[in-house]
């Protein structure tokens, strides 16, 4: 085809090319002997976005963390901290802990030192938006992270994107989050109410019986709503009967009232979607009504130190889901790396709110690393890319249409107290459910990502 | 249609949960009545005396002398919050009153939460607690129905002590009319002293009677607190019956309320509330065009 051009047009195409072969050897040349202009001239390309470019020109990247340290999750807050600052000092120290995960990561991120500064986000949206923009513009923040509720999540990410800036979840149970609200720059690494649902309704048929009477107590908002929902759809599908569902105002005190509501059904088991002190009290409330003697307990969500809030006298026999349990460091040594560090540090197992944070810091310095710039947009698309990392949860990558992770997470069911081995080990691990077979399928949430700049 | 059994259960529970409230709340009603300071940190007192409870049990394995512990340091606290700071803010605006004892409640909470941490605290209940009592069709927790018992009793000794002895006539008196009382050469300091005291020992005691039925957590106070103010509103402010017999209404609107659609609960009693505020602004009780 090319034979077909004239003399003239193949002249004319040297032509052009040989100028412009010359201008770039006169730009190179140029460049070599001012060295600031080449750099001067890769930014005039690119707008500023967020904190960048002025965040990463100095030799540390400031990351901020917006945690419940005051609140009802203050517990999982203080928790999300340790382990955002662990992996900090594990990244900035080269640590081959680390490598194991992100083979990239040499000693800080693209040479540069990881500082935190946390803010008390006090489980409130307000106050955890005033936090990250103060981050974002005061301290030049490359990155956001930490979060229990979801209402306080789907508030950061809306935040963080618009100043586009990669905000990551650590605990955040709504369907919402990457579903209708979902947000280009807003990343979620841990399972969700629909995927702990799926998972967990088949193996509670095995367990407890496929002809089951449930009884709800749902939580009054986003994560409350959305995780009845998917539990009544999956466990609907088991064969199992939906008797009632008692919507609870988010901090009830006293169960009392939806109780015996419960108690005077036939329901025989008990389905606690709250979170966190909610749950203590209504499981501890169930049992002072001897509603456990008669009921089964499955929390299809549940809150990491639940089982220390409850004593393993209520915990046994019950089922529940949830992002990690230590003894996952039997079977996986990346686990048992992260549980060691943080146990060393900090003197207590962490739970999985503690491992998200950590991973969360992992994969966004992975994915700069990837990016190899810490422009925003580059960031996202490193992300998207669909690399598969190696975790103390099993393989796991960010899927490109709504940044839902797929990490693997363990079904459990609360050990008798005699059967303990020692002061922490309340469950046994029964399956652990590969993330990726029970993400819904996608566009199913509803998530439409906006755009990059 | 919710079953007779079912109706009955939910009316006793509300009267439990009431009485709860209106200990709580007499000690909101006879500061704010006595010295015109809208206590914030009502809650928060409610909350260490709560935790106050729970180190003595486990230091000292007996109920009794948890309750008695837990209300020592909240009257302590109690105490010493009127005599550094209130005795001060009498004379100030009540906005500066509220911000004050605002402030003093997150401080208390936030040094609760650095004692003890985060995750939420369990007290058991006394040997004489535990298990489920059975009246009739109705299945109830035996410490529950004790508690019950034990907010009427207490709530019978401040009436006591309220309406039987010369202090509580100058509390009374003093609610009506603090000049006068001052007038007539009553050390009108050191009764404000001792009412703050008492008001801030039901709170605290309140706390440690309810520990055994809920988990402890450095916040629980707040919604304690909401509440007390909506029972000290539909009562009448200074009104001692008025506060039992506001939180018993309380009590049973929140529980009938959830009987029928647990998601209202809540709105009901604001409801209530807005409905006393219209319709008979001094609460049941209260006595109009008081300060």
């Amino acid at each position: 085809m090319d034979d077909k051009k004239t003399l003239g047009q193949a002249l004319q195409t040297r032509v052009k090319r040989r100028s412009v072969l010359k201008a770039g050897a006169a730009g190179v040349a140029g460049s070599m002997l001012v060295p600031g202009a080449v750099r001067v001239a890769m930014a005039e390309d690119k707008a500023p976005l967020g904190a960048w470019p002025a965040g990463s020109q100095g030799d540390s990247v400031f990351v901020g963390l917006t945690v419940d340290l005051t609140g009802p999750y203050s517990a999982q807050g203080a928790e999300q901290k340790n382990a955002y600052e662990l992996a900090a000092e594990m990244i900035n120290a080269g640590d081959p802990r680390i490598q194991k995960i992100s083979p990239l990561l040499k000693k800080g991120v693209m040479g540069k030192t990881i500082k935190v500064g946390a803010a008390d986000s006090e489980t409130k949206p307000n106050t955890a938006v005033q936090a990250a923009t103060r981050f974002i513009h005061d301290n030049k923040a490359l990155m956001v992270a930490g979060s229990t509720s979801s209402a306080v999540a789907i508030a950061l990410q809306k935040v963080c994107n618009r100043e586009h800036t990669p905000y990551f979840t650590a605990i955040s149970g709504s369907t919402e989050t990457t579903g209708v609200d979902c947000q280009r720059y807003g990343f979620r690494p841990g399972y969700y109410a629909y995927m702990s649902c799926k998972a967990i309704a088949p193996v509670a048929a095995k367990e407890f019986g496929k002809n089951r009477k449930a009884a709800y107590l749902t939580p009054d908002y986003t994560y409350g709503h959305t995780t009845t929902k998917s539990m009544i759809e999956f466990s609907e599908k088991e064969g199992w009967k939906t008797v009632t569902n008692q919507v609870h105002p988010l901090g009830a005190k006293d169960y009392s009232s939806y109780l015996i509501n419960i108690a005077n059904t036939d329901a025989d088991v008990l389905v606690v979607v709250a979170y966190g002190a909610d749950a203590a009290n209504a499981i501890k409330q169930a049992k002072q009504f001897g509603l456990l003697d008669k009921m089964k307990v499955l929390l299809p969500y549940m809150s990491g130190y639940l089982e220390k809030e409850i004593g393993a006298d209520l915990m046994q026999g019950a089922l529940a889901v949830n992002g990690f349990w230590w003894t996952m460091q039997d079977t996986n040594p990346l686990a048992k790396d992260f549980v060691e560090a943080y146990d060393k540090k900090f003197g207590a197992k962490p739970r999985d709110a503690a491992l998200y944070a950590y991973l969360g810091l992992i994969l966004w310095a992975d994915a700069v690393e990837r990016a190899k710039s810490f422009y925003p947009p580059d960031v996202v698309k490193a992300l998207e890319a669909g690399v598969v990392r190696d975790t103390p949860v099993g393989k796991m990558t960010f899927r490109a249409e709504d940044h839902q992770g797929d990490a693997s997470f363990p079904i459990m069911r609360g050990k008798k107290p005699a059967d303990m081995k020692n002061p922490d080990d309340f469950f046994d691990v029964i399956e652990v459910v590969n993330g990726k077979s029970v993400l819904p399928p996608v566009g199913l949430p509803g998530c439409k990502l906006g755009g990059y700049v | 249609m919710p079953s007779m059994s079912l109706v009955f259960s939910q009316l006793f529970n509300g009267l439990s949960v009431g009485l709860l409230l209106a200990l709580i709340s007499t000690g909101l009603t006879i500061i704010y009545g006595t010295l015109g300071v809208i206590n914030f940190a009502h809650g928060a007192l409610f909350v260490v005396g709560a935790y106050a409870g729970y180190t003595t049990y486990a230091l000292t394995g007996s109920f009794v002398l948890a309750v008695a512990g837990g209300s020592a340091v909240a009257l302590a606290v109690g105490l010493v919050m009127e005599r550094g700071l209130m005795r001060q803010y009498y004379s100030r605006p009540p906005e500066d009153q509220i911000l004050v004892t605002f402030g003093i409640g997150i401080v208390l909470v936030e040094i609760v939460r650095g004692l003890y941490g985060g995750v939420s605290l369990s007290v058991a209940p006394p040997s004489w607690g535990t298990g489920i009592a059975r009246i009739g069709s109705l299945i109830y927790p035996l410490y529950r129905l004790e508690t019950l018992g034990i907010a009427a009793v207490t709530l019978l000794l401040l009436y006591f002590v309220l309406y039987r002895t010369s202090l509580g006539l100058i509390v009374r008196a003093g609610i009506e009319d603090s000049q006068m009382v001052n007038a007539l050469g009553i050390n009108v300091k050191r009764t404000f002293l001792v009412v703050f005291g008492i008001g801030a020992m039901a709170a605290g005691f309140a706390g440690v009677v309810n520990a055994p039925i809920v988990a402890l957590t450095p916040d629980m106070g707040f919604r304690y607190l909401v509440d007390s103010f909506v029972v000290v509103v539909i009562g009448g402010v200074g009104s001692f019956p008025g506060a039992v017999v506001g939180g018993i209404i309380a009590g049973e609107i929140l529980s009938l309320t959830a009987m029928i659609n647990p998601q209202y609960s809540d709105v009901m009693l604001f409801a209530a509330m807005a409905l006393v505020l219209i319709f008979r602004p001094q609460g049941l009780m209260g006595q109009e065009g008081r300060e």
